[in-house]
């Protein structure tokens, strides 16, 4: 991603703003072509996480159909819950067998590198045409910042979902923009009787919120170097929130595994947490006229900047992967590219409607996040991300540090007052050393 | 060629040998294999998606000095222990009960087998919403008769998730340890009762001396099978609380699972439930002996 390329694509656009949403915007000028030669009787297995909104796969599907009549390529597509294909990605690796690509979560490229096909040419062209890459696709994608060991899909937001008339009951117009005026409104809504709240048990998803808040204060996991750096003035600043954070929240916040806030949030008893665009998407697609009526009512906000100065968010990241062992590498690439290009691109991320956000810049144009403003603040989810092992390098260390919940366990700790800020602060060190094998 | 066959079909050896070998094939293949890699794995530094080598017992250091690992084997032993002793309780109580003559004798045997036939995953998501912090039905009865003021944090503080689980394992353990020692008290023969009456023994007397003392054989069997199954659940707490909070309920299970799969690291995985075997052969073992005093004790060699 070069800024000639994104400065060129601003330019290109910027007159194309007042284009009533559902037109097509044409990508950047001077696009050029690309197109790969699939192999004779190519067929293609496609391993990929489901699902969260039905649109997805619908208009997945549907690409995947124009795809195989475009090129007599017969494609089948497999789904498992995300959790499930972290452990046969890593099969297929090991084994040299399975699907010739596989549509993954975060940081897994990163843990079989070398089982991968390079797609360096394919991503540089997507790049170029599309307004570039989002910094947080090369970290996890580009991690030798040469060779692409897989090419981006975006990223499910997970950003703060509020209740409109409560948050203006309590005397706010928005969602404040940084963390003390955030703190405010979670206390305010408390001292109102209508209190927020956010997963702090063992949750894989929506427990995510605590990397933003160690981030936000300028605290990270690890540095450059891989050291860890978790015992630091900003994390013990972070967890002194935490604390202050937690006495707003609900009760039993500290059991709340992924779906508890989205239940508590449609049947009213919280007033603002964190999550996907999913909590809206169904409450706005559900026959019940109660639900509706409280779609009506959510609205989204970014998560606050803290006193870091720069967005600090953390989202599940999706890869798309292709196996060196494709007996098809052609047809693989042919595939990703034709699902990336805009023709299919952007009906699928309309079809998400907004669960997922592109890797591309050229896509902050999708209709997608202006048919509905209440889609908008989740437009820049790649954009404002960071991977779970920032600052470090992704990998075994990574991975494993963030599936052993030491971030979540070590606020949970702070904030629910089981432990010290500096003793959780303290004990999440050790843990992250043994990961990171001091 | 015909002799050979003959004579293989007529020699009692060679014949024991065709027919044990599908059971030891099996056995071999599904048990003893994936036992010895599960094993081995726990020596290696093997990670998901990639072979490892021999690193001998890092591992086993690596856990032993590991704090989450040091409070998932208290967490263990405390389920276990707790759970166990309560599911005998409750268990032998009721298979008491049930064999004294009831009306709808047979339907109540059979509806007390219900939660141990209804599968763990269900049962256990009827739990996690009996304990949801928003919409637990047991708080809201509560709350609705104003004994409490704010609902009861089930799976939100560390002892009460400790407990709630325990209770969801006794609700679903309790059936098989009833119903397999009420099989026990129908082979008693009524003539020890009558027996005991006429020397004027008072009902308690009677269970003291004759129900537990001849259903103590059945009592070891069972106790081994409910240890070993408490000892090594894993739905239950996946299902309720994932081993939170604040890692209080997790078991050697569930945090084996979790650093092997979601988290990769295949081999110390592997090594945390190497580390549950010495447990359970500690059960066995009391079982083992607890059945030969058994044996003495009713007139036999030992």
């Amino acid at each position: 991603m070069s800024d000639f390329n994104r400065r060129k694509f601003l330019e290109g656009t910027a007159g194309m703003a007042t284009l009533g949403t559902g037109a097509l915007w044409t990508p950047s000028a001077g696009a050029q072509t690309l197109a790969y030669k699939p192999e004779k009787g190519a067929r293609l297995r496609v391993l990929r996480w489901s699902r969260f909104v039905q649109g997805d796969i619908d208009a997945y599907m549907v690409n995947v159909k124009k795809f195989t009549e475009k090129t007599g390529i017969e494609v089948r597509v497999d789904n498992e819950g995300w959790e499930d294909v972290r452990p046969k990605a890593a099969v297929a690796a090991n084994t040299g067998a399975g699907p010739d690509v596989i549509l993954s979560t975060n940081d897994d490229a990163n843990l079989y590198p070398d089982k991968l096909l390079d797609v360096t040419d394919l991503c540089e062209y997507l790049g170029k045409k599309y307004g570039g890459w989002y910094p947080a696709c090369e970290a996890y994608l580009r991690p030798d910042g040469k060779k692409w060991i897989g090419v981006a899909l975006g990223a499910a937001g997970s950003l703060v979902v509020y209740r409109e008339s409560h948050v203006k009951a309590a005397g706010f117009d928005s969602v404040p923009k940084d963390t003390d005026g955030f703190l405010k409104l979670y206390k305010a809504l408390a001292a109102k009787g209508t209190p927020g709240g956010m997963a702090l048990g063992n949750a894989t998803g929506d427990s995510g919120w605590c990397h933003w808040l160690l981030w936000a204060f300028g605290g990270a996991m690890v540095d450059k170097d891989n050291k860890v750096t978790l015992d630091s003035p900003a994390t013990l600043k972070a967890l002194e929130y935490a604390k202050e954070l937690y006495a707003s929240f609900v009760p039993g916040t500290l059991s709340w595994l992924d779906p508890n806030n989205n239940k508590a949030f449609l049947d009213g008893q919280i007033s603002i947490t964190n999550n996907g665009i999913s909590v809206y998407y169904a409450a706005k697609n559900s026959p019940d006229p109660k639900l509706k009526e409280i779609a009506a009512d959510i609205n989204h906000a970014a998560f606050p900047i803290g006193p870091v100065g720069v967005p600090t968010e953390y989202h599940l990241f999706f890869n798309q992967m292709i196996f060196k062992y494709t007996k098809y590498p052609q047809a693989a690439k042919e595939f990703l590219r034709f699902m990336m290009e805009q023709e299919q691109f952007d009906p699928w991320l309309q079809g998400g409607g907004g669960y997922v956000a592109q890797p591309l810049r050229a896509y902050e144009k999708s209709a997608v996040w202006t048919v509905d403003p209440k889609h908008t603040p989740y437009r820049d989810s790649v954009k404002n991300l960071r991977p779970a092992g920032y600052a470090g390098r992704l990998g075994y260390a990574s991975a494993g540090a963030l599936a052993d919940f030491i971030v979540p366990n070590m606020v949970a700790e702070a904030g629910s007052g089981s432990k010290t800020p500096k003793e959780a602060m303290e004990r999440a060190q050790k843990r992250a050393e043994r990961y990171y094998k001091v | 060629m015909k002799p050979l066959l003959h004579r293989l079909q007529n020699s009692r050896n060679a014949l024991g040998l065709a027919f044990m070998l599908p059971a030891a094939v099996l056995l071999l293949l599904f048990l003893t294999y994936p036992l010895g890699l599960g094993t081995w794995l726990g020596f290696t530094d093997a990670k998901i998606g990639r072979g490892g080598s021999w690193i001998g017992i890092e591992n086993f250091d690596f856990l032993v000095g590991d704090s989450v690992s040091q409070l998932a084997l208290f967490n263990t032993v405390f389920y276990t222990v707790v759970a166990s002793i309560a599911k005998f309780v409750l268990g032998l109580w009721l298979a008491v009960l049930l064999n004294k003559n009831l009306p709808f004798k047979s339907f109540f045997r059979a509806v007390v087998l219900l939660p141990w036939i209804v599968p763990t995953a269900l049962s256990a998501i009827a739990f996690w919403w009996i304990y949801d912090a928003q919409f637990s039905v047991v708080s809201w009865v509560l709350m609705k008769l104003g004994w409490i003021d704010r609902y009861v944090d089930f799976l939100g503080n560390p002892w009460n998730a400790r407990f709630s689980t325990i209770v969801a394992n006794v609700w679903r353990g309790v059936p098989f340890v009833a119903i397999s020692l009420l099989a026990g008290l129908q082979t008693i023969s009524p003539s020890y009762y009558e027996a005991s009456a006429i020397d004027g023994a008072t009902p308690w007397q009677q269970f003291r001396h004759v129900t537990l003392p001849l259903l103590s054989p059945i009592i070891a069997v069972v106790m081994t099978f409910s240890v070993l199954f408490t000892f090594t659940d894993f739905q239950l707490i996946y299902v309720l609380t994932r081993g939170g909070p604040l890692n209080s309920t997790h078991l050697m299970a569930t945090l084996a699972f979790q650093r092997a799969i979601p988290g990769g690291a295949l081999g110390e995985g592997a090594a945390l439930a190497t580390l549950m075997v010495p447990f359970l052969l500690a059960a066995i073992m009391f079982s083992y002996f607890g059945l030969q005093r058994r044996a003495w004790q009713q007139g036999g060699d030992k």
